[in-house]
């Protein structure tokens, strides 16, 4: 009896443990599932002037929480086209408010404005995305993913149906953006790509997609305006647009380890709150949305793995001799004078190089010397000469 | 040889190498905050943090030991052959008829000045390498510096530089963090503490600047070393911030109060300017100290009560709070008069022509001095040389060096410098007449009707002091009277920068393009396709169809084999 308890005990414990076995592989299946190890985010804010505070707003917001959950600045591109925190008209300088009576700055203390004011152009946007910038470009204005990388891209500003508009004086359209993801696809640029757009009839920039791993959020169908939130009597504007005030709210929740899906990112902003009908494109995605994780895309969840083994070190190595001590004597060095101005006033003018006369001048003379000859004949020439 | 080894202080060896360069000496870093109240009622406060560095690039092995002058500097002087550089970014213009003469003079917006080695060669794409090397350091849009704002000036700015003047910028805490990264204690301890943006852009005045050059080491200057200089300056006005008392403290100021000094500061010290209050009626110090020093600055003495935050009694209190219980009455005009000032306005109306006035101060009631004027005009503002005038009290005042370089269309702008001599107690104007071009439509900005800036003028001169001036550059002298070295003890340098200038230029109608296409498409539908039509087919005759009893009739005649109606 004993012995049939024991076995049944066993047989129990065997049980539990191959299940806690099976749950530690799903989870490190799971923790593996992804196949990106590393995040990029480009966020951009294309409206211009006081009264599209809002679109800067929503950025800042996504920025911060993309901060928040761990992508580092290096990792981010952040375009705006105005800035509205050290704005003269702004009451409270050097900050964004997303919630009125001003309870979050957005802002902060610690951003990183990689493209500002005119830079925000079209052009650079999709340089950006293809990686085809000058080669003095600095580290920080580039998108420098490879084939593993996840990234995030979140639009908002003016838009309509096929466009979005860029500091009111030009437009991207659907099939340029369609164009420019599937050159990253050839260029193998990303693993898998999030769009966001918040802007009027944002459905339609993603209808033309037609690269794999694609996953695609817009604010409104086709048809549809998108609409802001709540102004501040203070600061006299609309803080946000209804969508990305909701998305913040959601993101708020986010932790870097909580393991929320896609298909809670899909429910944010309903019909009821947000007026217009959010929409969402999965097709060309290969995973299933609701096995994608919110961090995935706006967290930077690093995977480590840990070594036991030691390493050995070599010897110290010795320091060079500094060799100052055999250097010749230098000459002394002084301060030089601000303002010489008896060497200004004696100063000789700059010999200019000399240059070959221009053509038209060559032309002309030649032109001159041709009539003369003509009108007077060459026998001339040898008493002018 | 080496592999990857593991050192205290070296960061990086590069394979093959046997060794790397050590820092023998300690990196002096020096910090310092300078608070004066000025006679209008604001305050102005100079942030300056000061790294030396004891390195020589001129020698094989590259640099690659930095501890803490900040790498991405290090980097930028070593690989663009930058032997002084000089950036600076403000908002705001200084009043120096209010405030008196800066420490450090910055024009309204971006400025760089950069000096090369004489070993480099391609000076042109260096400069726009750096640029944008610098913009992406400082989140900046220095970018846009090419040829066509960039200036090289022959007399101003010594030794010979290549620089550019002034781009309007905004700059805001995006440009505040990679400064404050940059300094070696980050913003985590000492005065760099009280950084934080909300109150620092909440001003009248702020101006951020870095500043690279090399100094000399000690007296005999044969060796010389780099110094970094980073400052902040910014004027607090503590009406418009809700203050309505007059009583500020430093928590009032900045939001922040002081702990500790920075652990790699070798020196860390707060001036307050007390030369207006020597009896101590115009305000109170709490806690009060007993350290005093003087300082001859801007020409003029200046007695300063000195709070050092090395010494652990400087923390009496819990929060380091000075209040100061003032009443600024109307006795404003005991305020020392800045001897040199200037301004500059766009006269005359329309959106072709116009004028540029250049009014310059002398307010030294007996003595004359030099002014270099430096104007970098851009090329859309066409200039008319022939029209300049410089007059003072009326007459003609002849320059005596003058160096003009013209503009070249969307190539580079205007250069005009100019030496006048000033005399004394006078208003010098100079005027230039300009006509202003049409611009082609794509290098509009996407808001055109908002203008266009031109430059700031630099008025740098010599300009007698009342006191002597201390030559002496090697002692150990506070940083805020050590930038400008002095050669000669009866004047001192100044810099003077007038308000940058926003002109209108003419704008076409954006929605042109649109208007035309549509114009032109209606006509080309309408007219060519009537045209085409009414050429190309042929019309033919139809009969109405009949009405119904004549069709009847029709069918009844049919079967009756009668030709139809």
């Amino acid at each position: 009896y004993v012995r049939g308890i024991f076995k049944n005990l066993h047989g129990w414990f065997i049980n539990c443990l191959r299940y806690l076995f099976c749950c530690f592989q799903d989870r490190a299946g799971q923790f593996f599932s992804s196949g990106h190890t590393n995040n990029w985010a480009v966020l951009v804010c294309t409206s211009r002037f006081w009264f599209n505070y809002r679109h800067v707003a929503n950025t800042l917001s996504v920025y911060r929480s993309v901060k928040r959950l761990g992508i580092p600045d290096s990792h981010i591109v952040l375009m705006l086209a105005d800035d509205m925190a050290c704005n003269h008209r702004n009451p409270k300088p050097a900050t964004v408010f997303s919630h009125k009576n001003m309870e979050l700055n957005v802002y902060g203390d610690d951003v990183e404005v990689d493209y500002r004011g005119y830079e925000v152009t079209v052009e650079n946007f999709l340089r950006i995305l293809t990686g085809r910038l000058p080669p003095s470009t600095p580290r920080s204005k580039r998108l420098l993913s490879d084939d593993r990388s996840n990234i995030l891209i979140y639009l908002t500003g003016h838009g309509g149906n096929g466009f979005l508009k860029f500091q009111d004086s030009e437009e991207i359209s659907n099939v340029e953006l369609a164009d420019a993801f599937e050159q990253m696809w050839q260029k193998r640029r990303y693993n898998e790509l999030l769009f966001i757009i918040d802007t009027c009839q944002g459905a339609s920039m993603y209808e033309r997609f037609y690269s794999p791993n694609l996953m695609a959020l817009a604010s409104s169908q086709v048809g549809e305006d998108s609409l802001s939130h709540q102004p501040d009597l203070a600061i006299g504007v609309h803080l946000m647009d209804r969508y990305t005030f909701y998305l913040l709210e959601f993101l708020e929740d986010i932790h870097p380890a909580s393991k929320t899906n896609m298909n809670d990112l899909f429910k944010v902003c309903p019909k009821s709150q947000c007026v217009s009908t959010p929409g969402h494109r999965t097709d060309l995605f290969l995973r299933d949305p609701g096995s994608v994780l919110i961090t995935d895309f706006f967290g930077s969840v690093r995977k480590v793995e840990l070594t036991m083994e030691t390493i050995n070190l070599t010897d110290p190595i010795e320091q060079l001799e500094s060799a100052e001590s055999g250097e010749l004597q230098k000459e002394m060095h002084t301060y030089a004078d601000q303002l010489p101005v008896s060497e200004i006033i004696h100063q000789k003018p700059k010999q200019k190089d000399w240059h070959p006369p221009d053509g038209f001048i060559l032309g002309l003379w030649t032109l001159i010397l041709l009539v003369f000859f003509q009108t007077y004949g060459v026998k001339h020439l040898k008493h002018i000469f | 040889e080496a592999n990857a080894v593991i050192i205290p202080q070296c960061s990086h060896i590069p394979p093959g190498r046997r060794g790397c360069l050590m820092e023998t000496t300690v990196s002096p870093n020096k910090e310092e905050l300078v608070i004066r109240p000025l006679h209008s009622g604001d305050i102005y406060t100079s942030f300056q943090f000061r790294t030396l560095w004891e390195t020589d690039f001129t020698r094989e092995n590259k640099v690659s030991h930095y501890r803490l002058f900040p790498k991405s500097l290090g980097q930028v002087i070593s690989k663009f052959s930058v032997r002084e550089l000089h950036i600076s970014f403000t908002q705001g213009y200084w009043r120096t008829m209010q405030w008196g003469q800066p420490y450090l003079p910055s024009p309204p917006g971006a400025e760089l000045w950069v000096w090369f080695q004489d070993s480099l060669t391609d000076v042109d794409g260096t400069w726009k390498e750096l640029t944008n090397v610098l913009s992406g350091i400082f989140c900046a849009s220095l970018n846009f510096i090419d040829s066509t704002n960039t200036v090289q000036p022959s007399a101003s700015f010594k030794p010979l530089g290549i620089g550019n003047v002034t781009d309007h910028q905004i700059v805001c805490t995006e440009n505040l963090t990679p400064w404050k990264k940059l300094l070696p204690c980050g913003s985590k301890a000492g005065l760099a503490v009280l950084l934080k943006s909300e109150k620092l852009f909440h001003s009248s005045f702020h101006s951020q600047a870095v500043h690279i050059r090399p100094v000399c080491k000690d007296d005999q200057c044969k060796t010389t070393s780099w110094e970094l200089r980073q400052t902040l300056n910014v004027v607090f006005d503590l009406h418009n911030s809700g203050q309505g008392k007059n009583e500020w403290s430093l928590f009032k100021m900045f939001s922040r109060t002081l702990t500790e000094a920075c652990p790699v500061a070798s020196s860390s010290k707060i001036y307050i300017d007390i030369t207006d209050n020597s009896q101590g009626e115009q305000f109170e110090l709490s806690p009060a100290t007993p350290l005093l020093s003087q300082a001859v600055v801007l020409g003029d003495r200046r007695t300063f009560s000195v709070y050092d935050l090395t010494q652990q009694i400087t923390f009496g209190t819990i929060c380091n709070v000075l209040k100061l219980p003032v009443t600024y009455s109307a006795h404003a005009g005991d305020m020392l008069r800045p001897l040199l000032h200037a301004e500059r306005y766009v006269a005359g109306y329309g959106l072709q022509t116009g004028e540029i006035h250049t009014l310059m101060y002398n307010n030294h009631p007996y003595r004359s001095f030099p002014v270099l004027l430096l104007d970098s005009v851009p090329w859309y503002l066409r200039l008319y040389i022939h029209t300049l005038t410089v007059t003072s009290k009326g007459k003609d005042n002849k320059p005596s060096y003058i160096h003009y370089q013209p503009s070249k269309d969307r190539v580079r702008p205007h250069l005009l410098e100019m030496l006048v001599q000033l005399p004394p107690n006078s208003v010098t104007e100079v005027t230039l007449q300009f006509e202003r071009a049409l611009l082609k439509w794509t290098e509009y900005t996407p808001d055109p009707n908002h203008g266009f800036y031109v430059g700031s003028s630099v008025i740098s001169s010599l300009v007698p002091s009342i006191v002597a001036m201390d030559t002496n550059n090697s002692r150990e002298r506070p940083l805020f009277s050590s930038f400008f070295p002095s050669k000669e003890e009866s004047s001192y340098f100044v810099r003077v920068y007038t308000e940058p200038l926003l002109v209108n230029l003419p704008t076409p109608d954006f929605s042109m393009p649109y208007n035309v296409i549509c114009l032109t498409c209606t006509v080309v539908a309408v007219g060519y396709g009537s045209l085409y039509n009414l050429l190309t087919r042929s019309f033919q005759i139809e009969e109405p169809s009949p009405g119904l009893a004549k069709r009847i009739a029709n069918i009844i005649r049919k079967m009756r084999g009668v030709p139809p109606l």
